[in-house]
């Protein structure tokens, strides 16, 4: 009799294999980074383009922008697992499911979280953000973004089995986004205006650390829960 | 103790207590609200800077309380769901969550109609607003969520859950806010704090608590005894009632 | 004698929304020995299934592998099972064989190679095909390979012929037997008449009266 894989070994390959399917369904995670990108162009068209107005509220608008992306983007993380049953198989797994659904989590943010980076640079240019504020803008991205995927792990996994799950699902993770809002954005800000934004980025990595250590726990209870 | 932990956690069981327990509750709510009542807006002084207005703290102070309270008491009772999955806690958790609910929605009234003579306005950012504010809508998720799940004890679970996951982020958003607010406004007085408060003022704020926390045990009695009945109305000992 | 009962239940009860489907369920399988659960659509099977693979927690009553509720043994049990329900758990952009490797991921390799796996189910010459370009009945074959790619001595299959015609429906109560033959348990649902081996065979009827 051959063994199990190891849990790392386990972690890598649902992670790969998680990679994959986005890698071959393309057109549907480019989806999130499209509607990022649209939801900023309407704010100078609805607030007029005052260059000093637009840069003042860069660092907000791009924030929430991020959120709403966020959120858009969070269904994708188990809903085809669930319809096709590959969610119970997971669920049936001789490993660790709180490891397993980290493992999904970390490819849902490196195909949906990780791309706003690339495209935040950008976007901070045409609001006029000065271009000393854009590494801390990076910055917060990188940590905040993971933090609305743990989070919101936890959202889809209770809504999951529902079949009007979406707008359930913002009630229930818009909230717990806040304090990630707050200090990104204030960061960012305080970048912007010159001034030190390190205690934000401290408290970002702190609440990184804590969301992932809590929440694919959670997030695996949870899911026990919708299949059931 | 625990059987007797066990024998109270039976849904007839608590239905029959429950129901010996709200007359006594009905008339301890009734003296203590008109206790409170009488102390804060008839026996306690105007207040120097504010004058009369200020009174609302006796209704406003007690709700926000409760709505945190009966919060954290939710995330009790989602420990108990998901370690023991006794069907009282349950019963409990969601027959409190519209009772949190409507203490946040007071204390979000008042305290923006005692905002309108303090800042000339109903509505401003102020920090405990703002979170109180945020509660809400987490009451609310919780309802709904509890809502669109058929299955009642599969819904429970989830709530138990999301009310775990709450109560973790309570905190965290709190501070969060707080922060926020400091940042923001700089240096204005917050008109919810008070360096020190009178006793003729304390006393009956803690009257209107004590009140508040006797009419949450009183509305839960009267909404897990229907929630009981509800769920167990094919049960054998329903009929015979 | 007792020793050699792997899956038992005590007092199993379940109940859906407010509904009781069963209660006081006892069923007890030795190794190489295989239950037939029957009944009416809604009268309880798929639940009693997935309770038994601890998908689904129930109401009142324990199961017990080996001994033990599988609850406590969580991975350690779920490790011997091996469950296809209604859905065939497969991901339709991946090949075939990528498929069977993330089923070998999650749970216990088995000593065949996946390519002889394949060949088992007749699936041989679909082992870089897209599942999503396969028909049903090669889809629910391919499900059906996880069983033979992973080392599980619980067999749990929720309706396993749907969409099966006769030569794999033949196929696969074969490779049953094998199973049994290897000390193996299954426990199934199904509406199909098919050949099983009797003498290691237990049926449970399910609904009715209540």
């Amino acid at each position: 009799m051959s063994q199990r894989l190891s849990l790392s070994q386990a972690f890598a390959f649902l992670l790969r294999r998680d990679l994959l399917l986005a890698l071959r369904n393309r057109a549907e995670y480019a989806m999130p980074l499209l509607f990022f990108v649209l939801v900023i162009t309407l704010f100078p068209l609805a607030l007029g383009a005052a260059p000093e107005l637009l840069a003042r509220i860069a660092p907000g608008i791009i924030w929430v922008a991020a959120l709403l992306a966020a959120m858009l983007s969070l269904d994708s993380i188990f809903r085809s697992d669930f319809d096709d049953g590959s969610l119970e198989q997971i669920l049936l797994s001789a490993h660790p499911v709180a490891v397993l659904v980290l493992a999904k989590v970390c490819a849902h943010w490196l195909v949906t979280g990780l791309p706003l980076l690339l495209v935040a640079p950008l976007l901070a240019e045409m609001l006029g953000m000065p271009a000393a504020a854009q590494p801390t803008l990076l910055l917060t991205i990188l940590l905040g973004t993971p933090i609305l995927s743990m989070i919101g792990a936890i959202g889809v996994a209770l809504t999951v089995g529902l079949r009007k799950g979406g707008i359930i699902l913002s009630l229930l993770v818009l909230p717990l986004y806040v304090p990630v809002l707050i200090f990104a954005a204030s960061a960012t800000e305080n970048a912007a205006t010159g001034f030190d934004s390190s205690a934000q980025i401290y408290m970002l990595v702190a609440f990184l650390f804590l969301s992932t250590s809590l929440s694919p726990w959670a997030t695996a209870a949870a899911l026990r829960m919708s299949v059931s | 103790m625990f059987l007797w932990f066990h024998k109270l956690g039976s849904p007839p069981h608590f239905y029959r207590i429950a129901g010996k327990w709200i007359p006594w509750l009905n008339w301890m709510f009734l003296v203590l609200l008109v206790a409170g009542l009488y102390g804060g807006l008839i026996l306690a002084p105007p207040d120097y800077q504010q004058g009369e207005s200020y009174r609302i703290i006796f209704v406003h102070v007690p709700s926000a309380w409760m709505s945190l309270f009966i919060y954290v008491a939710m995330a009790v009772c989602g420990a108990i769901i998901i370690i023991w999955r006794m069907k009282l806690a349950e019963i409990v958790l969601i027959s409190s969550a519209p009772i949190g609910a409507s203490f946040t929605f007071l204390a979000l009234v008042t305290g923006s109609l005692w905002g309108k003579p303090m800042w000339g306005t109903y509505w401003v950012w102020d920090a405990r607003l703002t979170s109180e504010l945020i509660l809400l809508f987490l009451y609310l998720g919780v309802i709904g969520l509890h809502n669109a799940i058929d299955d009642k004890r599969t819904a429970a679970r989830a709530v138990a859950i999301l009310a775990l996951v709450g109560v973790v982020n309570i905190p965290i958003i709190h501070y969060s806010v707080e922060w926020w607010h400091s940042l923001h406004q700089g240096a204005t007085v917050t008109k919810f704090d008070k360096p020190s408060i009178h006793w003729s003022m304390l006393l009956p704020l803690l009257l209107m608590a004590l009140a508040f926390q006797v009419y949450y045990v009183l509305a839960l009695f009267h909404r897990c005894r229907a929630e009981i009945l509800r769920r167990e109305r094919n049960s054998k000992w329903i009929e015979e009632l | 004698m007792h020793s050699t009962v792997l899956l038992q239940t005590c007092n199993l009860s379940c109940m859906r929304n407010d509904r009781l489907l069963f209660e006081h369920l006892d069923i007890g399988l030795e190794a190489g020995q295989m239950l037939v659960v029957e009944g009416p659509n809604g009268c309880g099977k798929t639940s009693l299934l997935r309770i038994l693979t601890g998908l689904r927690l129930a109401d009142g009553g324990d199961v017990l592998w080996r001994g033990e509720p599988i609850d406590r043994l969580a991975g350690d049990y779920f490790e011997q099972v091996n469950y296809v329900g209604h859905h065939d758990g497969v991901k339709h952009e991946l090949s075939c064989l990528e498929n069977l490797r993330l089923a070998r991921a999650m749970g216990v390799p088995s000593a065949h190679d996946l390519d002889a796996v394949l060949d088992m189910v007749n699936l041989y010459a679909y082992g870089e095909t897209e599942v999503g370009s396969l028909s049903a009945g090669q889809k629910r074959r391919l499900a059906l390979a996880r069983l033979l790619a992973t080392d599980a001595l619980l067999w749990i299959l929720d309706e396993p012929f749907t969409s099966l015609d006769k030569a794999s429906m033949a196929l696969f109560s074969g490779l049953f037997e094998q199973h049994l033959q290897q000390q193996g348990v299954i426990v199934m649902t199904s509406h199909h008449d098919i050949s099983l081996p009797t003498q290691s065979l237990q049926r449970l009827k399910m609904g009715g009266a209540e």
